[in-house]
């Protein structure tokens, strides 16, 4: 697997490690060059300084050819290191003359006296190519390749006469051990900085990753089903993974009411199906239907001798009474002509209403805003009323709580119905509206359906939904015209 | 009244005062010149004898100062040639120095033997040809042809004397049988410019040598010692002009006396001598003959 496929889960922190890493060895290798080069400079510095006070003497001891006083001269410093592991102790301190002939070596047994300084090795000879090219005329510290020596030289001058030049060679290994140690407090602190650093890192990366994951695997769902909401409080903040944070839950809601609004119009179409189908058969029912009940009307007016003739009469009528019945509940009539709804109308579904909630000793809050009349059917207002009320005080449980607000509002009568009884499922909630409603007990299942037709045959509408542990009922029905 | 009223009495008076009074300061005078030390017997120091062993010889000192009853001073220097002007223009009472030296002062200026020390029983000393330790094959002067030779002084008898005189028996000339030479100025920096490899060989006084072998083993054992030469008078002390008889006879006294005295003895333990006799020119005759040869005096 193509390590650049991997989750930001891990790719985050493991980018942030290694870029803590390469920064950590980096900063570190910086400062070890650095602290090379200034003990390498210190070494220098060192040197040359010994180099100044050792020169005065030995012009005096070059001008009177005194190979002991130069002896002595450059053998004190190296006296004063003997044993001791100082990182600027020179290897050799040699005195040339102007032949570039060793005139006196503080190591006489490496660098014998009166030996050609390009006899004594390769790399002296190098040393001598770069006096004898260079002329130095002050100062001049370098090295020579494929040599771990370091060569101090200055000429040994005074008023412009230079007797020879005077050669301090150090051993680039005499300050490594200082190196190592100054390195070794360097690695330990980096590596105190890392484990500081890459768990820090390691929370961050994933923190910052968790949400993209979290966004990235509801993209992926949204096809089959409706993802959850992201947690604001994973992400809070207002920058570009904060707006996607929003867009995705903005994006989310819309999907959401699309939903809701399909699934409502899938619902209303069936309904207004249903109550085609229902309103025909009704009718085709009802035709036939009133002639029976005409010709069992006339024969009951002929008068029936016969006791068991009169009995299957009585049956008749019966059966077909509730025929009708049903099918009159079915047929709603909206554009029958009635009159407009007074305030009246409203007291009487409550003077209604009021021995059922007494029996179950409920807490009903009654709110109407009814002063005058209202240009809506009263019969068919108060149908769905009283509908909704029985309903109401059917579901709520015993001593609960039954609500009902009737306003005007923007040319709309809105009448809310509430209770606190069983909340219906999602499943439940769907069926609501049709007819012969499984959900009523007793009754034909037919009140809601009913309420249904009435407002949509008012032009209004009905809907049910669940807030805060209570089932809502709220009609909406536009006021005509017609209003007195 | 008191006669003091008379003025010529107060004149008197008067002049009695001043008269005290300057007898008086001529007696303060008198007494601070006494009290104040006489000269102090000035002696001569050389690297004949370790004079940088600053304790044993301040402890000598005051060994002669209390013998002497009277202030010691030494004066030290790095060269022959020094003592030697030194005791020339009588700033010396004395001095202590090599066999070239007192033979040149008594070729020159007569000046007397003082005293000769008393070393391994006998007032002789020679001379070592040294080369560094790790050089074995080596067995002679004249095998050193072309080499690195250190001289101690320009007036030590063993340590340039010796080798010039030993080249000319052999028909050689010093100047061009050796590379290079150079001069340290005492014995135990030849020792040291052999030990450390800067000289491949040297001339030096055995009484320095031996006793570097007991002081400084670990420097003597970076040399070998290839030849010894004849035996000479040692290194004495010689007197100046200017040193009265009375010093003289008490100097070389104190010196003789030094090996009966407890305290003289433990000094002379310490410079590995075993005392002072009074020394006869003749023990130097040999060494006036070489430089008489080498045309030194």
């Amino acid at each position: 697997m193509n390590p650049l496929d991997l989750s930001f889960r891990h790719k985050i922190p493991l980018w942030g490690s290694v870029l803590v890493i390469l920064t950590a060895l980096a900063v570190s290798a910086t400062l070890m060059f650095q602290t090379y080069n200034e003990l390498e400079e210190d070494l220098v510095i060192d040197s040359d300084t010994l180099a100044r006070a050792l020169i005065p003497n030995l012009f005096s001891a070059l001008l009177q050819g005194d190979v002991w006083w130069a002896y002595e001269t450059v053998s004190t410093p190296q006296r004063e290191w003997a044993g001791k592991e100082l990182p600027n102790k020179a290897e050799n301190i040699i005195v040339l003359d102007n032949d570039l002939r060793v005139f006196v070596s503080a190591q006489p047994r490496a660098v014998r006296i009166q030996t050609a300084l390009r006899d004594i090795g390769p790399e002296y000879a190098a040393v001598t190519e770069r006096i004898g090219s260079a002329g130095i005329s002050d100062k001049s510290a370098f090295g020579v390749p494929g040599s771990s020596h370091l060569f101090i030289v200055r000429p040994i001058v005074r008023e412009e006469q230079q007797l020879g030049h005077l050669v301090i060679v150090l051993t680039k290994a005499s300050f490594m051990p200082r190196f190592f140690e100054i390195a070794r407090y360097g690695v330990v602190a980096g590596a105190v900085i890392l484990c500081i650093l890459l768990p820090f890192n390691w929370y961050w990366g994933q923190r910052m990753a968790l949400p993209l994951v979290q966004l990235a695997q509801r993209m992926r769902d949204i096809g089959k089903q409706l993802p959850e909401e992201l947690d604001p409080a994973l992400y809070s903040h207002r920058d570009e993974l904060g707006s996607l944070f929003n867009t995705y839950n903005k994006m989310l809601t819309d999907l959401k009411a699309k939903e809701e609004l399909e699934r409502q119009v899938v619902q209303s179409d069936r309904l207004a199906a249903l109550g085609q189908l229902a309103a025909g058969v009704a009718h085709e029912i009802n035709n036939p239907l009133g002639g029976m009940l005409m010709a069992i009307d006339t024969l009951k007016n002929q008068g029936v001798a016969d006791p068991r003739t009169a009995k299957t009469i009585a049956l008749l009528e019966r059966g077909l009474g509730q025929i009708k019945d049903t099918v009159g509940a079915l047929l709603v009539e909206a554009k029958l002509k009635s009159r407009n709804l007074t305030p009246n109308d409203i007291e009487d579904v409550l003077v209604l209403i009021l021995p059922q909630v007494r029996r179950k000793t409920l807490h009903l809050e009654w709110q109407s805003d009814i002063a005058g009349d209202v240009a809506l059917p009263a019969t068919l207002v108060r149908q769905v009323l009283i509908n909704l009320l029985l309903n109401a005080v059917h579901a709520a449980a015993q001593q609960g709580q039954v609500s009902c607000h009737i306003r005007l509002v923007d040319g709309a009568m809105h009448i809310a119905v509430a209770n606190d009884g069983k909340i219906l499922t999602t499943e439940q909630m769907s069926h609501l509206f049709e007819p012969f409603s499984p959900l009523s007990d007793d009754g034909h299942g037919l009140g809601l359906w009913v309420s249904y037709q009435i407002t949509r045959q008012l032009d209004g509408d009905i809907t049910a939904s669940r807030k805060a542990g209570r089932m809502h009922f709220d009609v909406r029905l536009p006021i005509g015209e017609g209003s007195a | 009244m008191l006669p003091i009223r008379n003025i010529s009495s107060v004149r008197e008076l008067a002049r009695l005062a001043l008269r005290i009074a300057s007898l008086w300061i001529a007696g303060m005078l008198g007494l601070a010149t006494a009290l104040a030390d006489p000269l102090p017997l000035r002696i001569g120091l050389t690297p004949i004898i370790a004079y940088d062993r600053v304790a044993l010889t301040e402890d000598l000192r005051k060994y002669i100062e209390s013998k002497l009853g009277r202030r010691v001073e030494f004066v030290r220097r790095d060269s022959y040639r020094q003592a030697i002007d030194l005791l020339a223009q009588d700033q010396l009472d004395c001095a202590w120095v090599s066999v070239y030296p007192y033979v040149y002062l008594q070729h020159h200026y007569n000046l007397r033997l003082l005293a000769t020390p008393v070393y391994r029983g006998r007032p002789f000393f020679r001379g070592y040809l040294i080369v560094p330790a790790e050089d074995t094959a080596t067995g002679s002067l004249l095998q050193l042809e072309g080499k690195v030779f250190a001289f101690a002084d320009l007036y030590s008898f063993t340590g340039y004397l010796l080798p010039r005189y030993e080249l000319h028996e052999a028909g050689k000339d010093a100047a061009s049988f050796f590379a290079k030479t150079f001069f340290t100025r005492g014995h135990k920096r030849v020792v040291q410019a052999v030990a450390s490899g800067l000289a491949d060989g040297g001339y030096v006084d055995s009484y320095i040598w031996d006793t570097l072998a007991a002081t400084e083993p670990q420097l003597a054992a970076k040399t070998r010692v290839v030849e010894m030469s004849a035996l000479h008078g040692f290194p004495p002390l010689v007197a100046g002009r200017k040193m009265s008889s009375r010093d003289f006879a008490d100097v070389r006294r104190i010196l003789l006396e030094m090996s009966s005295d407890p305290e003289g003895k433990r000094l002379l333990g310490r410079l590995s001598l075993d005392g002072f006799v009074a020394g006869d020119p003749a023990w130097y005759a040999e060494a006036a003959r070489m430089m008489r040869v080498m045309g030194d005096i």
